[in-house]
């Protein structure tokens, strides 16, 4: 009764759907982006469109908001046919995209990025009038800002809200949620959702995009799920599992298992005291941190927390202005990369292009960088190496001696992985490894084979760190985690004992500076 | 008698202001869109030579400076051209700029070199008030240009800080992948921005010509205002009146030794034909040092091209 084909109209006869993709179909150099898609949202519905990267699903959100247009096929909005030949015009009719990563000036007010490029705006501004108008949406849909706050001073969550507020104080009646809650806490999460829900109740309709099924069940009232370019299938939440939506996004039964460690035996990488300064901030401050042959150590916490200060200065990248950083016990403390590596550290840094890889470099001399050498260098060898982990990761490259750079962002990070993670914990090959997020970027095939991977350097005595912003992944992969705040431990435990209510306070700050 | 060549020196140092203003208010509206153009001493001089042939010709002060003004704008294309369109560096473009600049103006200004003009600027008399002590001469007896520059002064600061366009171009040297996301023609604002920095670095040569250097003497007529009025941007942290206040101090400078002379202290020449090019280093150490930058006010996409990101 309520799935019928998605169209111009709605599941509601006679009330047509806020907006609707019909068979959409988009193109790109040798990619079929999107194949014959259906797609439409009621009023005052959240609807989420659910695959795994690559999937497909940001190349239907840019053609909803007018990023792209369809080589095929046609969106309705309000059941007319509309064409809409960029963002500007999708949000002029109402359309508003709220990105991952957001698009603010941050030296302006929360209420001059609010008017920026707003066409209903007079010539002369009237701060006192836009202040008082933003304070007012915020109080509606439940986002409280202070709308003469500076962007820069504001956290990753209520810069959202100034990209949410933003869209609604232009009028828009469709959202496009772009994983919003990649960035944020847990508290943050659920404020986000409240939010969500006091904008359908006021007849806005929502578009989700996510991969993470746990919060598509929470906040949608139906999902379309994309693979490969095509919708395989459409469901209303209440009429699903986890585990079916699971099924949907990858096409086979997926196993959701994790495996813990047996007994964590010495310490192999150990920081104490760490000081790191960075424009005269302390952004790393007196941390202590111990990871255990045997063991995954997980790294939570909000974006710019002291998570990369942390991850470089182990590394060796940069220099710590106190505290000391040993590897297999060897004292490694500001003595540069060189040593690190040579106590046996392996390294995958944020950046991919540049820090992990050099872009201009083939894959073969991209492997060859951190493998042993004398004076020659054995480029067979690290060739048959790039062609093991082409078929062990699904690498997709026109050859091993491709430029790194031609690569997409989740393939690059396979070589890397595949570089750092070679040999890890065996007895000629790195013993640490520092990894930051280590699944980010790939699908969930992959995420399932770099996860064993991890989970046998354990097996093998290989002490991990992990570091990643998306909570979920440190909760999966680690036994033991850390939750940083301000660049200090703000609480540590075993991952299994640490509730999520717990979490998500440290990661807030509340734990350090009382009540919020 | 002291007290009388102080109060000539500081109304001169008034006028001797007006260039150096002008220059540094063109220059504050095209870095305030995150361009930043080092030509404008080639600017001045091509407005200079422009107004000079034009008023000659003429007779017309208000032809020669508005000939003038249109001149630099047209040569400030370039700049937009290379740097905006081309996506040149915009460093290496605005040199580029003032060598032509000063080869282009000394071809055009060869039939002029070391001639006067007929024409000047007369002071406007604020009838009484001219005659008060001090306040007077230095306020209410000095010449349009002058009352023109605080006003246009003041237009900018409304203009960048209360109007719609204002946001916009604030946003565009900020930010301009947000400001293009949200609707603002980047290329276009660049464009408009270094042409109207262009205009008014052009009207300043030609002040300069027209209303205080005597003659037509090649890139000497300018001689290193346009670098001050670059350091000027600087060290007003991009605020229009800071300009105007910079340059009353730069004026005073710059007139000064005539006084200073009088009173038995002397500075040579050389020393302060040097400052311009002292200070334009300073610039470049902070522009190049990015804390720095951001600490003082700099927009923080100064000097980046803008390349739309298409996903």
């Amino acid at each position: 009764m309520t799935a019928s084909p998605a169209g111009p109209g709605s599941d509601h006869p006679g009330r047509p759907a806020a907006i609707a993709a019909v068979q959409v179909t988009k193109r790109f150099p040798g990619v079929l982006a999107n194949d014959k898609v259906d797609f439409h949202v009621d009023v005052g519905e959240v609807h989420t469109i659910l695959g795994e990267n690559g999937a497909g699903k940001s190349t239907l959100a840019a053609m909803l908001c007018g990023l792209y247009q369809p080589d095929e096929g046609q969106i309705f909005l309000s059941g007319a046919p509309v064409r809409l030949r960029s963002p500007r015009e999708g949000l002029a009719k109402g359309i508003g995209m709220v990105h991952q990563h957001f698009r603010l000036v941050e030296r302006f007010t929360v209420a001059e990025n609010v008017v920026l490029g707003d066409p209903q705006q007079a010539r002369f501004i009237k701060a006192t009038e836009v202040e008082a108008r933003v304070g007012e949406i915020g109080e509606r849909f439940g986002l409280p800002i202070n709308p003469r706050a500076r962007i820069a001073d504001l956290t990753v969550g209520q810069r959202q809200r100034v990209e949410i507020v933003k869209m609604l104080y232009r009028g828009a009646d469709v959202l496009l949620l772009d994983e919003p809650t990649a960035v944020l806490t847990p508290n943050e999460v659920d404020a986000l959702f409240q939010t969500v829900e006091a904008m359908t109740a006021e007849g806005k309709a929502i578009v989700f995009i996510s991969h993470k099924l746990g919060e598509v069940m929470a906040v949608s009232d139906r999902v379309t799920v994309m693979r490969a370019g095509a919708v395989t299938g459409e469901v209303a939440t209440a009429d699903t599992s986890q585990r079916h939506l699971a099924e949907l996004m990858v096409g086979r039964p997926v196993e959701v298992e994790t495996r813990r460690g047996q007994s964590p035996s010495d310490v192999a990488l150990s920081v104490q005291g760490l000081d790191v300064v960075e424009d005269g901030q302390k952004v790393v401050d007196g941390l202590d941190l111990e990871v255990r042959r045997g063991e995954i150590v997980g790294i939570a916490g909000v974006a710019g927390n002291g998570q990369r200060p942390l991850a470089r200065a182990i590394a060796g990248m940069i220099k710590p202005s106190a505290g000391s950083v040993s590897i297999c016990g060897k004292d490694v403390t500001a003595k540069g990369t060189k040593a690190a590596r040579k106590a046996g550290l392996a390294f995958v840094p944020e950046d991919r292009l540049g820090t992990g890889l050099v872009p201009g470099l083939s894959l073969t001399d991209n492997m060859l960088l951190t493998r042993k050498r004398g004076f020659f260098v054995n480029r067979s060898e690290a060739r048959a190496e790039v062609e093991t982990a082409i078929v062990d990761y699904e690498i997709k490259t026109p050859s091993t001696e491709a430029q790194a750079r031609l690569l997409s962002g989740g393939n690059s990070q396979k070589v890397l992985l595949a570089r750092e993670l070679a040999n890890l914990g065996t007895p000629d090959g790195p013993q640490v490894v520092v990894v930051s997020s280590p699944t980010r970027g790939l699908d969930i095939g992959a995420a399932e084979f770099v996860r064993g991977l991890l989970h046998e350097a354990r097996e093998r005595g290989a002490a991990v760190l992990i570091i990643s912003e998306d909570l979920e992944e440190v909760r999966s992969l680690s036994d033991r985690m850390a939750v940083l705040y301000r660049g200090r431990v703000a609480v540590e435990g075993p991952t299994d004992q640490l509730s999520i209510e717990q979490i998500g306070l440290a990661m807030a700050g509340v734990a350090e500076e009382g009540a919020a | 008698m002291n007290d009388t060549a102080l109060v000539l020196t500081l109304a001169a140092s008034m006028a001797a202001a007006v260039p150096i203003a002008l220059a540094a208010l063109g220059e504050l509206l095209a870095e305030k869109a995150g361009v930043i153009n080092l030509g404008v001493e080639g600017m001045m001089l091509i407005g200079a030579v422009t107004a000079f042939q034009v008023g000659d010709a003429s007779g017309s002060l208000w032809l020669a400076l508005l000939a003038g003004s249109l001149a630099g704008a047209v040569f400030a294309s370039i700049h937009a051209f290379l740097c905006v369109t081309l996506r040149a560096n915009q460093i290496v473009s605005g040199l580029a700029l003032v060598i032509f600049g000063i080869g282009l103006s000394t071809f055009i200004g060869k039939s002029i070199e070391g001639q006067p003009l007929a024409t000047d600027f007369r002071p406007v008399r604020f009838g009484a008030l001219a005659d008060i002590p001090l306040i007077g001469p230095l306020f209410f007896n000095q010449d349009p240009m002058l009352y023109a520059t605080i006003a246009i002064a003041v237009l900018i600061g409304v203009y960048l800080n209360r109007t719609k366009a204002g946001l916009a171009v604030r946003a565009v040297g900020e930010s301009p992948g947000t400001a293009d996301t949200m609707g603002v023609a980047v290329a276009a604002i660049r464009y408009i921005h270094v042409m109207l920095g262009g205009l008014l670095a052009g009207m300043g040569g030609a002040y300069l010509i027209l209303g205080q250097v005597p003659s037509w003497s090649q890139a000497g007529t300018t001689a290193g205002i346009g670098w001050i009025a670059l350091a000027l941007v600087v060290f007003a942290s991009w605020k229009p009146m800071r300009v105007i206040l910079g340059a009353f101090l730069f004026g005073f400078a710059r007139r000064a030794n005539f006084w200073l002379q009088g009173e038995g202290v002397d500075i040579p020449a050389e020393f302060l034909s040097m400052m311009p090019y002292l200070l334009t280093i300073i610039v470049l150490v902070v522009w190049g040092t990015r804390d720095l930058r951001r600490k003082i006010g700099a927009p923080a996409a100064l000097g980046i091209p803008y390349i739309r990101d298409e996903r």
